[in-house]
């Protein structure tokens, strides 16, 4: 599946690997972050709606 | 400052929301298939063998380490001379992103250079600059995450990111002038005498708006999340002086 | 603003380490490095012009958070920022008074430090001129970023990220003047460089810094 990269396979693969495992991290932890402040002010509002 | 301040945010959450699906499937429609394309069905370039490969991933992602910086800048004189409460808060939103690419395109270019130029590292004024690049936005977030109220701490940033732009470009030149490069020429460039041959530029420009895509569509829900933060922030100061 | 300045000048000399304490820092910082690269005098040779810069730049930025911070938690500055004169004039003095209690001290005893590490000779009235041009843009830059962390408890370590990529210009160029002139070669570039971003850092930063004063006083 992988085409023939000769010597340089650690050189690729480790720079392709190395950027989509960044790129991953950065949109798992914003996703994160974005569905924990969404909780938290849906949570408030609740909250302020109920004590008027 | 009170929270009814955020007509403007509201009518940015909507837009933004609207807009979110579309530009996410921009992005898997560009970026999927020029990753693709650059990995399987490039050949191997004659000087390089496959490491040409590297550049699908490295080229964009300095590209948008220098643009985001730019985005910021922009971004944060839109809060300091208008102030938009949603501009200062995308410039936020906006810096890890730049950060993330800057490390990207750091980490592929090391790996790159290794057996390219027989060296990990080497301080060329590319790979200088980028490294300043870096620290400059680690200053940025560093500052953004240290001052409690948001408006000093927009105000405080947006400065900063201006008198860094400065600093950055003179950085650039300083270490043009400090050490001769190694680092090839633009591998960009509308002229197609003098880019790359065309098998590499096509899926390249394709990797390069996959890669654009991708921070737009980060840089919305950050955005959102900032702006969700904010009216969170004061809700609770609200109910607290309440 | 002459006022100003001669009562930041005593309030440094009466505080005391004003003077001495980045000296002390500068020596030590050199006294170090032949213990990390050993004592040959060529390495030491080759090398010297970039420890003294790196010295002078790290002693400069040790006294940097106290130039605003005691007026901050005084109230003092809150005065100065309604006085008559420009807050950019204010700034302006400041760093001045900080060039003169940590800046120009390092000029002065540089040259002895020089002999220390080996400094070739041509280098030596290269050194003074490096010296002289770039520590009062080192200065002007930490008004900068005294102004950005004055309001918070412990900057001292953020201060030092948000100054020092802004030193990069002013040391490459400084260092490199000084290597030339060691080194016998033609000197126009980086020291006309040198001195325009110094006097570019002086002409326009204080604005900046002022702008972030005003913000911290809010």
């Amino acid at each position: 599946m992988i085409p023939d990269l000769g010597k340089y396979t650690v050189t690729i693969l480790g720079s392709w690997g190395a950027t989509l495992a960044l790129l991953a991290a950065l949109i798992v932890l914003t996703l994160i972050r974005g569905a924990q402040v969404k909780r938290a002010l849906e949570a408030q509002e609740k909250r302020m709606k109920k004590n008027g | 400052m009170s929270i009814w301040e955020y007509a403007n945010p509201v009518k940015f959450m909507q837009t933004s929301g609207w807009l979110l699906p579309w530009v996410f499937g921009a992005t898997v429609l560009t970026l999927v298939p020029g990753l693709v394309w650059g990995f399987f069905f490039t050949p191997l370039a004659e000087e390089f063998g496959a490491t040409v490969k590297v550049i699908y991933v490295h080229v964009p992602a300095a590209t948008l380490a220098i643009n985001i910086w730019v985005m910021m800048l922009v971004t944060s004189l839109i809060w300091l001379i208008r102030r938009h409460h949603v501009s200062a808060l995308a410039a936020k939103a906006a810096a890890p992103i730049g950060m993330v690419m800057t490390l990207i395109a750091l980490i592929t270019g090391a790996l790159w250079g290794q057996p390219m130029w027989g060296t990990w590292w080497e301080w060329d004024p590319r790979l200088t600059s980028f490294l300043i690049l870096f620290l400059f936005y680690l200053g940025y977030m560093a500052l953004w995450e240290a001052i409690e109220n948001p408006d000093t701490a927009a105000d405080l940033t947006g400065v900063l990111c201006l008198v860094g732009s400065v600093f950055a470009v003179l950085s650039r030149y300083a270490a043009i002038f400090w050490n001769q490069g190694l680092h090839q020429g633009s591998t960009l460039s509308l002229d197609s005498e003098e880019h790359i041959s065309d098998v590499y530029w096509q899926p390249l420009v394709l990797s390069i708006v996959g890669f654009g895509l991708l921070f737009v569509t980060l840089l919305l829900l950050r955005t959102r999340t900032e702006i969700r933060s904010r009216r969170l922030k004061a809700l609770e100061q609200r109910e607290r002086m309440a | 603003m002459i006022a100003l300045l001669t009562r930041d000048l005593r309030l440094a000399i009466r505080a005391g380490g004003g003077f001495g304490l980045g000296l002390a820092f500068f020596l030590i910082v050199v006294t170090l490095v032949p213990f990390g690269v050993g004592p040959q005098g060529d390495i030491l040779a080759r090398i010297a012009s970039g420890i003294l810069w790196l010295g002078a730049l790290l002693a400069c930025l040790l006294s940097l958070d106290r130039i605003f911070a005691l007026d901050y938690e005084d109230g003092s500055l809150d005065l100065l920022a309604t006085a008559p004169i420009p807050l950019e004039a204010v700034v302006t003095v400041k760093a001045l008074a900080h060039w003169i209690t940590t800046g120009l001290p390092l000029v002065l005893a540089a040259p002895l430090f020089a002999v220390l590490l080996h400094l070739p000779g041509p280098a030596y009235l290269w050194l003074e001129v490096s010296l002289l041009l770039g520590t009062p843009a080192l200065s002007v830059l930490g008004t900068f970023g005294a102004a950005l962390t004055v309001g918070l408890k412990r900057g001292g370590l953020l201060l030092s990220l948000l100054v020092l990529p802004l030193y990069v210009p002013t040391l490459i160029f400084g260092a490199e003047l000084v290597r030339r002139g060691a080194e016998g070669m033609a000197i126009e570039v980086p020291l006309t460089m040198l001195a325009g971003i110094t006097a570019a850092t002086i002409a326009l930063v204080p604005f900046a810094s002022a702008a972030a004063i005003r913000v911290n006083l809010r």
